[in-house]
């Protein structure tokens, strides 16, 4: 199976997945942001609504209304309440005046107790919104989602075939079909993997490939290897550096620049081995999984921010040939 | 709080919880204390873990087995600390669905009430696919061999939550949730018993039903209805298990240890954690950090010595020819190495400073903060284990950041 990379931004919905603390927000956000220096209308959608999109951004904390956070970029913090009263306002036409109330509790036991609900308000809302675009009702054209992690998104992207298969009649039924046609369509959904070239993001990755074709039929879309170190040395520069490191190299490095060197050159050997133990893990997701890889670099910078999300943007940019 | 430490926490505490939030090293740096305090304390040291790397799984001997705990040998541990350890260290994973059914098995009235829920559509659900139960069942199981009282320190991996503060209130939702009015209410024509009606049914006439039948439709409620019903008769039992379970956690043999790395997100949530823990009256005994980088990238020196590398490199590359040096007799070649010696200083510098900011932030916390370096590699064996161990109880692995 071969996936274009460079047509990935022609698909209507971009979901980002991966391992916790892997950068899922910094790619999906910097992806947006390449969307729209790229004339796509985006609307960012921060699937487990704690916070941390805006942030790329440098813009104040959204709700789940969307806000432009950036030109082209909207930004919403999905809340499964709110799209459950959106639901019945939209679809069970049962008018919903100010808070649910009491209503609440009910919908929280049931959301409790019903496995599948929080999952399939969150897909429903965001097959909402791609089906809005596809139709040319909203005002964005591409989709792109700050998803679960690994544990929960195979939950969340099955929830509308799990519903179908628990709830027998009713309303419900019938609109589970066009949220699981939606997201199983390879020409509007792409589900990406974000991961890190360290032992367990890879191995989760590869697990992970392996359940959204088997368990979702999710079209799947590119891997997102994520903070590359730096490959600091050629094989033959990697000679010379090994002269320095040590013997009459190091002494005599230390002898024309200060006591220093010995520290600098250490700082550099810590670079090259902490490179190294990441080509074995890239090694084995580009052998394991059979999915383009695109690759961002670590980012030697004092904070995330705009700024650090324009690299990652870049980088991206570069990496699916769009720029 | 001079001869606070690592090495004091775990001989004053029966229970270390690790925490943080994912891809911060929590499972590594709970064996690393486990291992640490079996290692120099001695007594029998356990580390439950959730979700370890594979590597690090087999190593502990952990593969393919289910609840069971194993001990790690002596030779092992030996020859990777390099003298006989004082203690044991035992390991063991966490099976979620087992220590479901176990909790199940135990609180139902007879093994028919507990068949009836095991085989339960929305049981397997629940367990199995929804990661939110894991929060509980995890100190539940803590709860459960920490009562058997068969160890001396039992240092606990946390499940990987979207949140960390999550599992910190798992017991009080799981009491609240079975002991809810609510649900007591939905299910009453079950526990007067004889004929299967079900006040769910019986609802259908009232707004709520009506809107949830539309929903969801007749059966599936009906299914909720079911499985509730059947897990009537445990009501007692798990409420007053889930509060024993949050006594734990609050009883000062308990302490928590907050993992983190220095990078801007997982030390925001490790924030929240400590300022959540202080909320819920729980303590924090230590704040690792993990995967720090060399303080030798902060030394005014070794940035001299850098900047001397990239500016003067030329110069410098062919001293060192002239010195018939060997490796080294190509001048350009040289120069372009130092130069990226110099330049790679530089880069990894700046992470470094952003570290040490953030690592004095933390600094006034709690009693312990320890540290532990990036390392080359993925921590796959004991020997690997018991670095992180000399890290963490090193010398000065106090409050000094």
């Amino acid at each position: 199976m071969t996936v274009d990379v460079r047509a990935l931004l022609d698909r209507r919905l971009l979901v980002f997945t991966g391992k916790g603390g892997v950068g899922k927000t910094t790619i999906a956000s910097a992806t947006a942001l390449v969307a729209a220096e790229l004339g796509r209308r985006v609307l960012l959608v921060e699937a487990d609504g704690k916070g941390d999109v805006p942030a790329q951004f440098e813009h104040p904390p959204v709700g789940f209304a969307p806000v432009e956070v950036h030109p082209g970029v909207r930004a919403m913090a999905m809340d499964t309440e709110a799209s459950l009263q959106e639901y019945i306002r939209l679809q069970l036409r049962v008018p919903v005046i100010g808070r649910i109330g009491p209503f609440a509790r009910a919908l929280d036991f049931v959301a409790t107790a019903a496995p599948g609900v929080k999952e399939i308000l969150t897909i429903g809302k965001i097959a909402w919104e791609v089906r809005e675009a596809i139709a040319g009702r909203a005002e964005h054209d591409l989709v792109i989602v700050d998803a679960a992690a690994t544990g929960h998104i195979v939950a969340q992207l099955g929830a509308a075939d799990a519903l179908h298969d628990l709830v027998d009649v009713g309303p419900l039924r019938s609109q589970t079909r066009w949220v699981s046609e939606l997201v199983t369509d390879p020409a509007v959904t792409a589900v990406n993997v974000v991961t890190t070239p360290e032992e367990m993001p890879v191995a989760e990755t590869i697990e992970l490939v392996e359940r959204l074709r088997t368990e979702v039929r999710a079209p799947l879309g590119t891997i997102v290897a994520n903070r590359v170190l730096p490959e600091p040395f050629t094989r033959a520069d990697a000679a010379v550096f090994a002269a320095l490191v040590a013997g009459p190299g190091r002494a005599a490095l230390t002898a024309r620049i200060g006591a220093g060197a010995g520290d600098a050159v250490d700082a550099a050997r810590l670079a090259v081995a902490m490179r190294s133990a990441t080509t074995t893990h890239l090694d084995h997701l580009r052998t394991a999984v059979d999915l383009p890889v695109c690759y961002v670099p670590y980012l030697f910078v004092r904070a995330p921010g705009l700024r650090a999300t324009r690299m990652v943007a870049d980088a991206m940019a570069e990496e699916m040939g769009v720029r | 709080m001079s001869d606070a430490s690592l090495d004091r926490l775990v001989s004053s505490r029966e229970i270390i919880v690790c925490c943080g939030s994912g891809g911060v090293g929590k499972t590594s740096v709970a064996a690393a204390v486990a291992l640490g305090a079996a290692a120099r304390r001695g007594g029998r040291v356990l580390v439950l873990t959730i979700d370890p790397a594979r590597r690090l799984a087999t190593a502990l001997g952990l593969e393919g087995i289910g609840n069971e705990a194993r001990r790690v040998p002596d030779t092992v541990l030996a020859e990777a600390i390099g003298s006989p350890p004082r203690g044991e260290l035992w390991a063991a994973m966490l099976d979620m669905k087992q220590s479901w059914d176990d909790l199940v098995r135990t609180y139902a009235e007879d093994s028919a009430a507990a068949d009836r829920i095991l085989e339960n559509h929305l049981y397997r659900n629940l367990t199995s696919r929804f990661v939110q139960s894991h929060d509980y069942i995890a100190m539940e199981r803590l709860f459960e061999i920490h009562a058997a009282g068969e160890y001396d320190l039992i240092v606990i991996d946390t499940p990987p939550t979207r949140n960390a503060i999550d599992f910190l209130e798992a017991p009080a939702r799981m009491a609240d949730f079975f002991g809810g009015r609510f649900l007591r209410w939905l299910t009453l024509p079950y526990r007067v018993g004889g004929r299967r009606s079900s006040r769910v049914l019986e609802l259908a006439s009232r707004p709520f039903a009506q809107f949830a039948d539309r929903l969801l439709g007749g059966a599936f409620l009906e299914d909720i209805g079911e499985f509730f019903a059947n897990f009537q008769s445990m009501y007692d039992g798990f409420v007053a298990r889930a509060e024993a379970v949050e006594r734990l956690l609050r009883d000062r043999r308990t302490t928590f240890a907050v993992v983190t790395t220095l990078e801007p997100a997982p030390l925001h949530e490790a924030e929240r954690f400590c300022a959540a823990l202080g909320e819920r009256d729980l303590h924090l005994g230590a704040i690792v950090c993990n995967r720090t980088l060399p303080d030798l990238l902060l030394d005014p020196g070794a940035a001299e010595a850098a900047a001397a590398c990239r500016s003067d490199a030329e110069a410098v590359a062919t001293v060192l020819a002239e010195a018939g040096l060997p490796g080294l007799d190509d001048p350009a070649r040289t120069a372009r190495v130092l130069r990226i010696v110099g330049e790679s200083f530089d880069r990894f510098a700046v992470v470094a400073r952003r570290e040490a900011e953030l690592r004095a932030e933390l600094a006034g916390g709690p009693e312990v903060v320890a540290r532990v370096p990036a390392l080359a590699g993925d921590v796959g064996d004991v020997a690997a284990l018991a670095a992180i161990a000399r890290h963490l109880y090193a010398e000065g692995a106090s409050a000094e950041p």
